[in-house]
């Protein structure tokens, strides 16, 4: 603590003071990150949200230079990722970071999103920071689906095909709506410019402002922890939570490590395995765009294949569409449904154990049989599975009430 | 501990089941494995010369520089002039066909695709497959259908090399009516001019060379991956020192 202190002291005059005065420089980094306290009993599942942010550096870092030598133009555009991918030096590293990257964002973040679900991290008080973690997470999705339209590839044409006239199953509106997506009465060079324009513009600016309001409000409540304890009814004598650690150093250098550990798995596929057998780069989108020739069967990426059974689950077009939507947006209400009296899992009772226990199966399920053809067998157990999807979000305030929840301690546990 | 492990194990299960799934079967056939060596150096040069004298006539490899073949398989500039470029100005060039693809739309009703990236759209074996698969049909124009690419408008260009082969099919009807017609094997009608130990190993040299246009790169790739990962295991190691001495004082 004294040499934090005597940092702090060094802001009293010099140029930081110079700055200090005319910006809460010292402040912000102390309110942010060396005064920040969350819990010392963090554990593996608490290192997705800074990996989420490392990817959202490389995604934006390489983005700018692809934006260099892309061309969005329905003629160029195919062409001009060869040129990137043979012609442009370390042009190769660049999309394919870009292109894992993507892959990687939606694991992390799912990741991510599964911890709050383990430890009750979207309970009061941090509904916010999850209703607005919600938001990423639709932004994110659209900048995805913008995204991998622009190499302009059979897959990228056909999926956005598949995807786009989805929207037309939509009462009255349906039509028109394709065609304000579209700008054109089919996918065209028109829909790739637009496309382009909303993933190098207006998405990434949503994303990064999401995310920024995401960090201040969970920095206004604090991070919850695996026991689901607030730290902060625990103070020292100087207002310091017994059980909380300052952000700096000690959480950061924790987090070092988990981002080098991640690097090493995203340069295994970055290097190594690029494509990671067509699911992070799909076969069929390294034959340029054919709007007369339909590939053989039309999968959208992994990331979107557990909502793509639920669509495809229903025989309805326009409930299809429904339960799609609802598929994606229900866990937005997970902090009302949650009627628990405990926030982490380790103080649950079995049924909310088993609970979430068949939701991460029936997802996981989901994504895999998004990835198969329509045939009947995958299309009935999707239908079970997307029931249990939905029953997991429906029953829980049910489910919740009646579980029994173990004493939850007075201090976090910490072993050293 | 041991939850973190089980917690561990499961996700690398999860991601290795999301990268065993391979390529789709295409077609009726069974996929051969093309068991190509992208390492060995004198196969892409026999499968550099054979694309350039039987492929390069029809089919364009339009992002592909000869300068870039020549760089990676060790070819000096003469050597590319002589026997590599015959319609190129300059090895700055890429890999185009004479033939007009509108003209070429009409003789064979669909263009032939350039192929710069054909390994990586249908696999290898796919490709394998299909050129060992033409087989003697009377009704089709070109003489010719193939098994793994059934109706294809390309012809046996390789039939002096291979001669001509038959396909014998057999179907089943079952109780209620639909034929099944499964394929069982080749026969070979005339001889070629190499034997079919010599054919094979002919187009797998051409699939190495597929392969290797589609991703020039490949090679350097795997070599530059494994000195990251090395950097980036040193790093970690100091991190992981950095982290247990910052920590060392939490109780």
């Amino acid at each position: 603590m004294a040499r934090i202190e005597a940092e702090v002291d060094k802001s009293k005059d010099g140029l930081m003071k110079w700055i200090n005065d005319r910006f809460p420089f010292t402040e912000t980094m102390k309110y942010h990150a060396t005064e920040y306290y969350a819990s010392k009993n963090f554990n593996f599942w608490y290192v997705f949200g800074v990996l989420a942010f490392v990817i959202l550096f490389i995604q934006l870092f390489t983005g700018i230079f692809l934006t260099m030598n892309y061309k969005p133009s329905a003629s160029e555009a195919f062409a001009s990722v060869e040129y990137i991918m043979r012609d442009v030096e370390w042009g190769w590293l660049i999309r394919y970071m870009h292109s894992t990257g993507a892959s990687f964002f939606f694991i992390v973040v799912y990741l991510h999103m599964f911890r709050a679900m383990l430890y009750g991290s979207y309970k009061k008080p941090r509904e916010l920071i999850w209703i607005i973690g919600m938001l990423i997470f639709l932004v994110l999705m659209a900048e995805a689906f913008a995204g991998y339209l622009l190499p302009w590839g059979q897959m990228s044409y056909w999926g956005a095909q598949v995807i786009i006239s989805l929207f037309g199953a939509i009462p009255w509106v349906g039509d028109a709506l394709v065609e304000l997506i579209r700008g054109d009465y089919m996918i065209s060079d028109i829909t790739l410019n637009r496309f382009f324009a909303l993933h190098v513009i207006l998405l990434p600016l949503a994303l990064i402002g999401l995310i920024f309001v995401h960090i201040v409000a969970l920095h206004e409540v604090g991070s919850n922890n695996p026991d689901g304890i607030e730290i902060k009814d625990k103070k020292d004598a100087d207002g310091i939570p017994l059980d909380g650690v300052a952000f700096h150093p000690y959480h950061t250098s924790k987090d070092l490590v988990a981002i080098i550990i991640f690097l090493i798995i995203f340069c295994c596929v970055v290097f190594f395995a690029p494509e990671m057998g067509g699911y992070f780069l799909e076969h069929a989108n390294f034959e340029p765009a054919n709007m007369s020739a339909t590939p053989e069967h039309i999968v959208p990426v992994w990331y979107f294949t557990p909502f793509y059974a639920i669509l495809r689950a229903v025989p309805d077009k326009l409930w299809g569409f429904i339960f799609f939507g609802l598929s994606v947006i229900v866990p937005l209400f997970l902090p009302w449904l949650d009627r628990s009296r405990v926030k982490s899992i380790r103080y649950r009772g079995w049924i909310s154990k088993s609970a979430l226990c068949a939701f991460v199966i029936a997802f996981l399920a989901l994504g895999w049989l998004g990835t198969m053809p329509a045939d009947p067998p995958y299309v009935m157990a999707a239908r079970v599975f997307a029931v249990i999807y939905f029953a997991f979000f429906i029953l829980m305030p049910y489910y919740t009430t009646i579980d029994k929840t173990k004493p939850v301690p007075e201090r976090v546990l910490y072993h050293g | 501990m041991a939850r973190l492990k089980n917690i561990d194990s499961f996700l690398i299960v999860t991601i290795c089941l999301l990268a065993t799934q391979g390529l789709a079967a295409s077609g009726g056939a069974e996929v051969e494995s093309a068991n190509i060596d992208p390492n060995n150096i004198n196969s892409l040069q026999r499968g550099a010369a054979n694309f350039m004298n039987y492929c390069s006539g029809c089919h364009s490899a339009k992002y592909v520089r000869y300068k870039t073949i020549g760089e990676d398989l060790g070819l000096s500039e003469e050597m590319l002039v002589d026997s590599l470029m015959f319609n190129a100005e300059s090895t700055f060039d890429t890999i185009q066909v004479s033939m007009p693809s509108d003209d070429a739309s009409q003789w064979y009703g669909t263009a032939p695709p350039d192929l710069s990236l054909m390994a990586r759209a249908k696999g290898v074996d796919y490709i394998f497959t299909f050129l060992k698969g033409f087989y003697v049909d009377a009704e089709s124009p070109t003489g010719v259908d193939n098994i793994a690419l059934p109706g294809t408008s390309m012809p046996h260009v390789l039939w002096e090399l291979q001669g001509y082969q038959s396909a014998h099919f057999e179907s089943y009807e079952d109780s209620e009516g639909f034929v099944t017609t499964t394929f069982k094997g080749f026969k070979q009608i005339t001889p070629g001019m190499i034997d079919s130990e010599d054919y094979d190993k002919f187009i797998r040299d051409i699939v190495n060379f597929l392969s290797y246009i589609a991703e020039p790169v490949r090679g350097f790739r795997v070599m530059l991956g494994k000195w990251v990962i090395i950097y980036l295991i040193f790093f970690l190691i100091i991190a992981r020192m950095l982290k247990k001495q910052i920590w060392k004082d939490v109780k």
